[in-house]
Order: C-alpha cells, then structure tokens, then sequence
C-alpha cells in the first residue's frame, strides 16, 4: 500500500496546483461540461479545468493512455476519486461514452474503432447517446423491432427508439438493432453505432414529470450506416450490450452521488427546515426516525460499495453482491427525495417563480426526476428477477 | 479499516462452522429444551470450544489469550448464529471478558481473564432493570458500608445470570437513574451471600434470570474501573455486546435465507417449483440484499473495534439496528415462504424465529438505536 500512498499524495499535490478555486465547488445541472461538437464551457475556469484533465487522460483515467486515457490502476483510479471528493473537485466531463460505451468498445471494439471513438470520448470531442428501448421493447429489450438490412457495402437502418437521454445533443447514438428477423429473440441483435448528422435520422424530445426534456424519441427513415460501425460480431450484440447495461447499472446506483441537486443533504435539511427542540432532537419524531434509517441505510450502502471493492483487491470477490448495487441504491435515492420532500413541507412543492429558492425548486425536481431511476436501466422488478436468478440460483 | 477476513480469520470461521455443525447444531438447542436442562448450554461443548480456544480469542496474550481479535471472535459467533448454538460465547468471553479487559484492575485481570480463556470461569452482565434496554436507568443502591459496599436491588434479563461464576454487576452509588454518571461496576460471587437467582424461561429456550440482591457484601477490590465512572467502562462493553450480537444475528438471518431459498427449490405446487414463482423470488432477492448491506455494517464494525477507531458508538447502533430490522425480516419471510411447515415445531425455522426476537431485546431495540445514533449526529 505503500505505492498508493505515495500516489495518493502526487495526486493531493497536482490537484492542488490546478483544480481552480471555483471548480470545487458543487457543480449545478447548468454548469456541467459534456463532450461533443456542442460543446461549451460555462465558464474559463471550466474550460481550463477541463483541459487540465483532459491533457493529463484524467477524464477517463483507468483507460489505456494510447486511447486518451490515464492509464490508471483501478486501485489509483479509486484514489484519484477520493482526492476528488475530498476537494470537492467537479467532474471536468460528462458523458455517456465514458460510463457505457467506452469500456464497451474498449472490450469488443477493433483497433481501428479505438483509435477512431475511444479517443474522441476521453478528449470529449463526441458526445454520446444510447438507443436500447423502443415504444414496444421496455423491461423486454429483447423484442426491439429496429431493423438494420445488409445491403451489402452498408446497413440500412428504419425504426424508432425511445429515451435516447440527451438525443437533441449528441453527436452519435449506440443501439441495439435487429440484424436477424427470424433468429430467437436475443440472437438476432447487433450492436451499431450510428452519426447523428446522417441523413434520416430525426429527434423529438419528450417533456417528463419534472419539466424537463432530456429524454427523447429517435427516429430513423432509411439511415444507411457503414459496415465499420458494427461492434463485436453480426448478431452478437446483446453480449456487448450485457456487457454495457452492467456499467449502466453501475452508474446508476452511484447517480445520487453525482446528480445535481439542492446544496443541502437531508441532515441539513432537517436542522433548517424542521429545527430541533429544546431536548436538542429534531422537532417531529416521526421524520426524525425516517431521517436515521435513511442515513444508515446510505452509510450501509457505501460500506457495501467498500467491501465489493476491498473483496474484488483481496481476491475474495463474492460476484453475487454487485448485482444489488443497482437496486439498492435507486430505492434508497428515491427514499432520500421523499424524505427532502417531507422535511421541506409546502417549500418543496413549489414549481417556479418567487417564494421558492433554487434550493427548494432542485429539491421539487430532484424528487421527481428520481421516479426514473429505478425504471431507467432494467426496473427494480427486473433487478429482483436477475438478483434471484443469479445470486440465489432460483428456477425460471 | 477492514471490510474482509484475512486468511486466518476465514480459516478460524471455517472450523468454527464445520465444529458447530457436527457438535451443536439446532438439534443441540431443541434437545437442551426439550429435557429442561437445568443450566440451558452443554459445559462438554463449551469445554471443547474453549479447547479450540474461543473463550480466549479476544483476550491479550498477557492473560493467556489468543489475542486474535474482534474479528475472529464475530466470525466465530456469526457461525455460532447459524446453528443457534447456546453457550457461554456471549455472557462471559463478550460481556464479561470485556468488562475486566477494559476497566479491571491489573489484579483483577491477572486472576481472572486466564481462567476465562481456558473456559473454567463463567461470567454474566447483569445490567437491566426494566423490560426494555436502558443502561442508564441503574436504580441497584450500593451503599458504603464498612471498607466495602452493599448491594441491594433486582435485575432482570441476565444472561447466563443463573448459572455464571460471577456477576459483573452496575449498580447505582450516586445520581439518578438516567444518569450515566454515578454507575459504579461490581464483581460479585454468582452464590455471593444475599444473592438470590432464578431462571426464567424465554421463548428462544436460551438463558435470562432475575437476580435479587438483599445487601450483598463486597470489598473495594470488587470495583472494575472507577466508583461513579463505570459508564467509561460500560458503555464501550455494550458496543462490543451489541456488533457481537449483531454478528450472531448476520448468521442467523443467513441461515433463514438459505434455508428458504432451498426450500423454494424442492417444493412443488400447481405442478412447479414454488421458486418459480416471481413473487417468492422477489421476496427472497429483497433479503438478500437486506442481508448483503448488514454484512457490511456487521464487518465494519468488527473491525473498528480491532483498529480503535473513533466513533464506534455510531458503529455499534448502526449494527444493531441494522440487524434487529434484519433478522426479524429474515425470521418472518422465512416462515411465511414455508408456508404450512413453517409454523410447525418440528421445523427449525421456528427457532430462529424466537431467537430473532430475544436478540433484538439484547442491549437494545432498532428504536433505542435509532434514537442514539440520531443523537450522536447532533439531531
């Protein structure tokens, strides 16, 4: 441990020296930085801060260096995420081709995809979107009717997908495709990846509970798509997409960790906006006790990140236990914005204009906003599904 | 900070559940209740585990112990969990050993803590007075009287207290009850003179008794830690008792689980598995990963304990809570996925079930926990 230690301090140092003052402060939905040709800084800082990362393959730093990456141990990359969290360090970029496509490509991709899309992700060139569920293919991805014909030099794509999150700012999509019509359902999928610029493509966003519009319905009227954009083999996509859905799930266990929201957590909440009574405990006992099962619940679900971490350094990895990660930590995020909710009383449910800070709208829209995230990315139910299957070993 | 077993610790878990499992298994318990056995463990077992040197484990080698730490003595009862195992573990080697590892004077140490570790010397907490955890509520007056002190008052829920060799015992010798301050922790003979045991008979057929103290006669030598600051003493004692208790409770709420989950695999209804059914499979996966996030907390808290880390009070209410909320959960899916056998004696569900219960009432509910843990956040 000794290496790590000596690691930990280069990085404190480096940090030190160039993470701007106003970059480690929590970051607001509006103030991060995504890839891609719309890509646009809030701020110098931020574009300084970013360029910094990017220069040093921190961006993506358990990629390969020859990629854009950092080239980082997973043991180093976990340091240089604590150091992170310590300062209060902002993610200098966000994108989808960091948490899902990259580690794909980088597992089933060709040389020349690598050189041509992992680089352009690390370097934040390319902003990427995913195209998985269809109107009619939700918890059943599997019966996706996109449908992509070999015309011979290229596919030739026509159909629909649904919650493409940020399809209007992207500049590539990855889906899953049905290459074989009348193969089983699982085995007739590819894996493609398609330019947002081509002719046929058309985006519509969709307006959620929560007002916003980051999620969309994207169409496609006969995209022709070159051959080279097919990664792993001809029908063998849901392999790579088994693959990308467990980083998805990663992702989003850890998203309340990294979404914006209100600056304050339910602690402080509490003590602002319900107080504490003489006898020094919070004012109303039925939220107060809410308040403790929430936070153990939190703790209880960091230290378990820990173990499966410490588990897989030592060796000892029970594989089984990653796979509740994403059950666990969307119920409890949801939990958490209900308890905000709660504890705000009448100043959470307010939706725009005066009365109401940003603070108390965030929480409002934090709350909803979390309704998806135990849908987005395999259900809960679905998540029960494969934790019986998988961990307890139970009969289809 | 530890979240894993090392090599040596999962050597010692792995004895321990292959011993408890051929030596002590639920069986042990229904025949320790069905013959009403007058002192609720088997003193061959216990003899045995102390050979295997589990009365030691936690104690410094400078008293003959192995020194091996709260991590192997909470694998060690985790497994004990698994097989409802009754014996001294908990009163004497957690409660007791601690109490005179952590407060006693280097003479009360040097005599008794070998005599622990070899098996021979039994101890028991004797601590509540009321039907629910309040380690602060102490009303037991000792009373200055002569060189020493003289105890009178009742306490309940002593584990192992009819049988222990000696009591450890908080009494109250200033203050209020309620307050911390003014607890002054006692050692006093099991068949000291005015001492007056009874057992009484728990649903989890484990051992409790109330013991009577009509001015039981002690010397000064009899103080563990401080007169009016044995709080500094036995606070630390209890969060030791209670991730102890918690370990017990992982086991036990595991074993629930794996007993259903083979259940839901071998039997059959409308021509299939119950196992296929996704509303068994839900419930099964859910305590599963009940179970998954208590092990975390379980292990953390053991290892704070190793490493004497800051705030293990938070640590220990956590756990405990944790796992109250846990085995019960544990306990009544496990009944209800039987269905009709698991309300059934003979079936060995209905032991973890009344077990589950008694554990959550040992040093403290989900609601005292929560309530502390809140507390020591500052709301």
């Amino acid at each position: 441990m000794g290496d790590l230690e000596q690691f930990r301090l280069e990085v404190r140092e480096w940090l030190e020296a160039n993470c701007p003052e106003s970059q480690r402060k929590p970051i607001t939905r509006e103030e991060q930085v995504w890839g891609g040709k719309q890509r646009s800084f809030p701020s110098e800082d931020a574009r300084i801060w970013f360029e910094r990362m990017r220069d040093k393959g921190w961006t993506v730093p358990d990629w390969p260096k020859e990629y854009g990456g950092g080239g980082l141990t997973e043991a180093e990359a976990k340091v240089l995420k604590e150091e992170m969290k310590r300062m209060g360090c902002r993610t200098p970029l966000y994108d989808l081709g960091i948490w899902m496509l990259g580690p794909a490509v980088l597992e089933y991709g060709t040389e020349e995809q690598k050189r041509e899309h992992i680089t352009k992700i690390a370097r934040g060139e390319t902003r990427w979107c995913q195209g998985y569920s269809e109107p009619g293919a939700g918890s059943d991805l599997a019966s996706l009717q996109c449908k992509a014909e070999d015309m011979g030099d290229h596919f030739l794509v026509n159909g629909t997908k649904i919650w493409t999150t940020n399809a209007d700012k992207s500049d590539w999509i990855f889906c899953l495709v049905r290459t074989d019509p009348n193969a089983k359902k699982q085995e007739g999928i590819s894996f493609l990846l398609i330019d947002m610029d081509d002719p046929g493509v058309t985006v519509t966003p969709i307006e959620l509970i929560s007002g916003d519009s980051e999620f969309c319905q994207t169409f496609f009227d006969n995209v022709k798509v070159p051959k080279g954009n097919l990664i792993g083999e001809l029908n063998q996509g849901w392999s790579v997409a088994k693959a990308l859905l467990k980083h998805e799930r990663k992702l989003m266990s850890e998203i309340g960790q990294d979404t914006p929201g209100p600056s304050f957590g339910p602690v402080q909440a509490a003590l602002e906006y319900v107080g504490k009574g003489a006898d020094g405990k919070l004012r109303d006992a039925h939220l107060r006790d809410q308040l403790v099962q929430h936070e153990m619940n939190f703790r209880a679900i960091g230290l378990t990140h820990f173990r499966t971490f410490e588990e897989r350094v030592n060796g000892v990895a029970d594989t089984n236990v990653p796979l509740i990660m994403k059950y666990v930590g969307t119920e409890e995020t949801k939990r958490k914005e209900e308890l905000l909710l709660a504890l705000l009383g009448t100043q959470a449910l307010g939706w725009d204009g005066d009365g109401f800070n940003q603070d108390e709208i965030m929480t409002t829209r934090g709350w909803l906003f979390s309704k998806a995230l135990s849908i987005a990315g395999g259900t809960s139910e679905v998540q029960l599904n494969i934790i019986a299957k998988r961990a307890l070993g139970l009969p289809d | 900070m530890a979240l894993v077993f090392n090599e040596e610790q999962r050597l010692l878990k792995d004895t321990a559940k292959e011993f408890l499992a051929g030596n002590a298994p639920v069986e042990a318990l229904r025949k320790l209740r069905d013959s009403k056995d007058e002192t609720g463990y088997s003193k061959e077992l216990w003899a045995q585990m102390a050979e295997l040197g589990w009365a030691g484990i936690a104690i410094p080698e400078a008293y003959d112990g192995l020194e091996f730490g709260f991590m192997g003595l909470g694998a060690v009862i985790e497994e004990s969990g698994h097989t409802l195992t009754a014996s001294p573990l908990f009163a004497t080697v957690v409660l007791g050993a601690s109490a005179l590892i952590l407060g006693g004077s280097e003479e009360q140490k040097k005599t008794l803590l070998p005599a622990v570790a070899t098996g021979e010397l039994t101890l028991a907490l004797a601590l509540e007075e009321s039907n629910h955890h309040n380690p602060t509520g102490v009303a037991l007056r000792a009373e200055k009287s002569g060189d020493g002190y003289s105890l009178s008052g009742e306490k309940c829920f002593v584990l192992d207290g009819h049988v222990a060799d000696k009591l450890v015992v908080a009494a109250r010798t200033s203050g209020e009850p309620g307050n911390s301050a003014g607890i002054t922790l006692f050692l006093v003979d099991g068949d000291a003179s005015g001492v007056t045991r009874e057992r009484r008979n728990m649903v989890d057929s484990r051992n409790a008794a109330v013991i009577r103290f009509d001015g039981v006669s002690v010397g000064a030598d009899a103080v563990i830690g401080e007169v009016d600051g044995g709080w500094s003493v036995l606070e630390p004692v209890l969060d030791r008792g209670r991730i102890c208790m918690a370990a017990e409770m992982l086991g036990g709420a595991r074993e629930c689980l794996d007993r259903t989950v083979q259940y839901l695999k071998e039997r059959d209804q409308f021509g299939v598995k119950i196992g296929t059914f996704q509303a068994l499979k839900h419930r099964a996966a859910l305590l599963y990963t009940e179970i998954e996030m208590a092990k975390s907390v379980v292990l953390d808290a053991l290892s704070a304990i190793d490493d004497g880390r800051p705030g293990l009070e938070q640590l220990a209410s956590l756990a405990k809570a944790k796992l109250n909320d846990v085995y019960v959960l544990a306990t009544n899916e496990a009944v209800q996925m039987h269905g009709g056998i698991g309300v059934t004696d003979e079936l060995e569900i209905g032991f973890f079930l009344k077990r589950a219960r008694v554990a959550t009432q040992i040093l403290g509910d989900s609601g005292y926990h929560r309530d502390r843990y809140a507390t020591l956040c500052g709301y």
